[in-house]
């Protein structure tokens, strides 16, 4: 509690960050009305990349009509007939959540907060896909459960369910609504799509339109034929996509600015040390505190989301077999443990040819430069822009005057700044692919949910499965239908990872302490889950009302009923909402049960540890028995924590 | 099992491995000022190419080894 009452006057969590490198940013840019992301001419698209990016869309629809054949019933449609291979699976777990937030997103963080970012993925991941690997795949896969609220009607009852299912269909919708937005905008913002819309008369302005549009319209396509094995194949493609559209440019980059030696000696110390300065809230780029970073992030935040969100879970329920199924997050860990090379670094480069440290020193790695290169390089340090009013045209400032950059357009601006054409083709088609395929989660999360535990759970009971395979492909329809819907009226935030930051506190921080004491704790009841999970959501909504980030005005940051506590940054304000969520969860759905009748032990095998049979893989050599892999993929995180200390 | 995701993995890398490789080599060395002066196209054209041929060949050799299964 004594942590929470601390006040903090010189946060360097999120506005604040970009504070410190505001007067760089402010003389190297000109206040143009439409902040051009380079001044090379050829910020034109040619026929090459337009093929590519054409291919891409008449490849992943014909996906779908290729998978259309061996969609029969609805299980077909919205389980994958439960026929998916391990390896396929797990790349599909990790692509799903590979969407915007990922891609864009961790970009920007990388460039806002340095290396520390990848705490997102070494610890606020891989622990939480190992435990659901080893730990829980057994209760959802082998319960047979459809679905993650289903999994909640089997072990709890129908209101938990209830509870569960409206929540996340709510909340897949808006994350869908959000990727959406967030790739329209910036499609828009980086204006290489200008030339052909004015060649038809269309203003800039169209462009979003038609993002949002074309999007729309191929992801409905594809999941609409091949439903989720549609989908997880294009997740899987668009996981390779990613890797070939972005190892080049991480090369490249690095090769620029001089390896990792020369990010370091070009930044300060924070941005290339993960656990710099976590002691105090004060010394680090997050804003955070270790307690609150391990607590908060390593445990509510990432365990509710990588052990009980269904997007992700659904790719591992779609496996063709509990040994596979229980491979799956596993699989996932592997490159999720690599991935801030690939989307991190680009931030920690973009930020390093912004940094007036190197402004006068000649890049050592291009000997042959000619003139209009170094020209172009002086233009290019603002590659990070600063944010603009998309209605006035004018610079973003915040309370104190200071520029506020937009980090969001680090990636678009390094795939520009070092792809030709061609290679631009093939990062902008990864970039929408990532963008699509994080849509396509939601929406085949959505219509599970939406079929099996709305539908078929409250509106028709006694629903054919002819019928559940017509509503599955309805809801497809109607949930594409609705994240537009969405993307429309999405407020704009600096960094779209806190939007989701606080969406997962309200809703998904509870849930975990549910789960953990549903699977292994038998005495756990339907009544201590729902009150508990209700009690949870309410907490995390009063203390977000009650407390607020240093430099924020009070509202939708926070503190909307008054302000009792001021946090450093809005990240560390998430995670003690997060904490304070999975506490009172915790402890209501406790004390709700031991007051409450105790559901019959035969009716909970299955369903909880210790009434289930071990699943014994003993046999087999070690890289396909669970939790020898497991154990590895910790330790190997251990040690890229301890190089990159 | 439904179709080898190997098949249209390998036929998207082929074909965008083999038009990144193709205009590299016919695209000149001023095109390559923004990746410092690397072929970029040309080498990762390449390996592309090479990433989607093998994937392609690996579910080519696994269905022949199937059909050959199901003849005995």
């Amino acid at each position: 509690m004594k942590r929470c009452t601390r006040e903090s006057k010189i946060g360097l969590g999120d506005s604040n960050t970009c504070a410190k490198r505001e007067p760089a940013s402010q003389s190297l840019l000109p206040p143009l009305r439409n902040f051009a992301p380079t001044m090379h001419s050829s910020n034109e698209l040619q026929w090459i990349d337009y093929l590519i990016i054409l291919i891409y869309f008449v490849f992943v629809l014909g996906i779908g009509f290729v998978l259309k054949r061996f969609v029969k019933t609805s299980a077909d449609f919205l389980l994958s007939g439960r026929s998916i291979p391990a390896w396929i699976a797990g790349l599909a777990f990790l692509s799903a959540n590979l969407g915007a937030q990922e891609v864009i997103g961790m970009a920007a963080s990388g460039a806002k907060y340095g290396i520390a970012t990848s705490h997102f993925y070494w610890l606020g991941a891989i622990p939480a896909m190992v435990f659901v690997g080893i730990f829980m795949m057994p209760f959802y896969y082998g319960s047979k459960a459809k679905s993650v609220p289903d999994y909640l009607s089997l072990r709890y009852d129908e209101k938990t369910r209830a509870f569960n299912a409206f929540s996340f269909a709510g909340m897949t919708m808006m994350s869908s609504g959000i990727s959406m937005y967030a790739m329209a905008l910036l499609l828009q913002t980086i204006h290489i799509f200008d030339t052909p819309f004015r060649a038809l008369g269309l203003p800039n302005s169209w462009v979003f339109h038609v993002s949002i549009i074309t999007s729309a319209v191929i992801v409905l396509g594809y999941i609409y034929l091949g439903g989720l094995t549609s989908a997880i194949y294009n997740e899987v493609i668009q996981f390779f996509l990613i890797v070939a559209g972005f190892f080049p440019l991480v090369c490249l980059g690095l090769k620029n600015v001089g390896g990792w030696t020369g990010l370091t000696q070009k930044l300060p110390p924070a941005y290339t040390h993960a656990w710099h300065g976590m002691d105090n809230p004060q010394h680090n780029l997050l804003g955070v505190d270790w307690f609150g970073l391990v607590m908060g992030l390593g445990f509510v935040l990432s365990f509710g989301y990588w052990c009980t969100d269904f997007l992700v879970i659904q790719r591992a329920m779609a496996a063709n077999s509990m040994a596979a199924a229980r491979r799956v997050p596993l699989i996932a860990s592997v490159p999720k443990m690599l991935f801030p090379f690939l989307v991190i670094l680009p931030g920690l480069i973009a930020l390093a040819l912004t940094n007036p440290v190197n402004q006068n020193a000649t890049l050592p790695d291009q000997p042959n430069q000619s003139p209009p290169a170094l020209e172009n390089q002086s233009a290019q340090q603002g590659m990070i822009p600063p944010q603009t009013n998309p209605e006035t045209g004018q610079i973003v400032k915040d309370a104190s005057g200071k520029v506020v950059l937009d980090y969001n357009m680090v990636i678009p601006n390094m795939l520009l700044h070092y792809f030709p054409s061609g290679m631009l083709g093939l990062g902008l088609t990864a970039l929408l692919a990532s963008f699509m395929s994080g849509m396509a989660g939601n929406v085949t999360a959505f219509n599970t949910v939406w079929t099996y535990d709305i539908f078929k759970a409250y509106i028709r009971r006694d629903a054919t499965d002819a019928n559940l395979l017509v509503v599955g492909q309805l809801a497809t329809f109607f949930g594409v239908a609705l994240s537009v819907g969405v993307a429309y009226f999405v407020a704009a935030f600096n960094n779209i990872m806190d939007v989701l930051q606080l969406v997962f506190a309200f809703v998904n921080a509870p849930l975990f302490a549910t789960f953990l004491l549903g699977m292994f704790w038998k005495r756990a009841t339907g009544h201590g889950a729902f009150f508990g999970l209700i009690s949870g959501t309410f907490a995390a909504a009063v203390h977000h009302g009650l407390t607020i980030s240093a430099g924020s005005t009070p509202g939708v940051k926070g503190a909307w009923i008054a302000t009792v506590h001021t946090y450093p940054s809005q990240m560390a304000q998430n995670f003690w909402t997060a904490i304070y969520a999975w506490t009172v969860c915790f402890v209501v759905t406790i004390v709700i049960s031991l007051l409450t009748k105790p559901r019959r032990e035969e009716d909970l095998k299955g369903l909880v540890y210790s009434l289930t049979e071990r699943a014994t893989e003993t046999g087999g050599r070690w890289f396909l028995r669970p939790v020898p892999v497991g154990i590895g993929v910790l330790l190997l995180t251990l040690i890229l924590n301890l190089i990159f200390r | 099992m439904n179709v080898d995701l190997r098949f249209p993995l390998g036929l998207l890398f082929v074909v965008f491995g083999g038009l990144l490789t193709l205009f590299g080599l016919f695209t000149d060395r001023a095109a390559y000022e923004r990746s410092l002066f690397i072929n970029v196209n040309l080498w990762w054209g390449l390996v592309m190419l090479l990433f989607g041929g093998l994937m392609f060949l690996a579910a080519w050799k696994e269905a022949q080894n199937k059909k050959d299964a199901g003849k005995r």
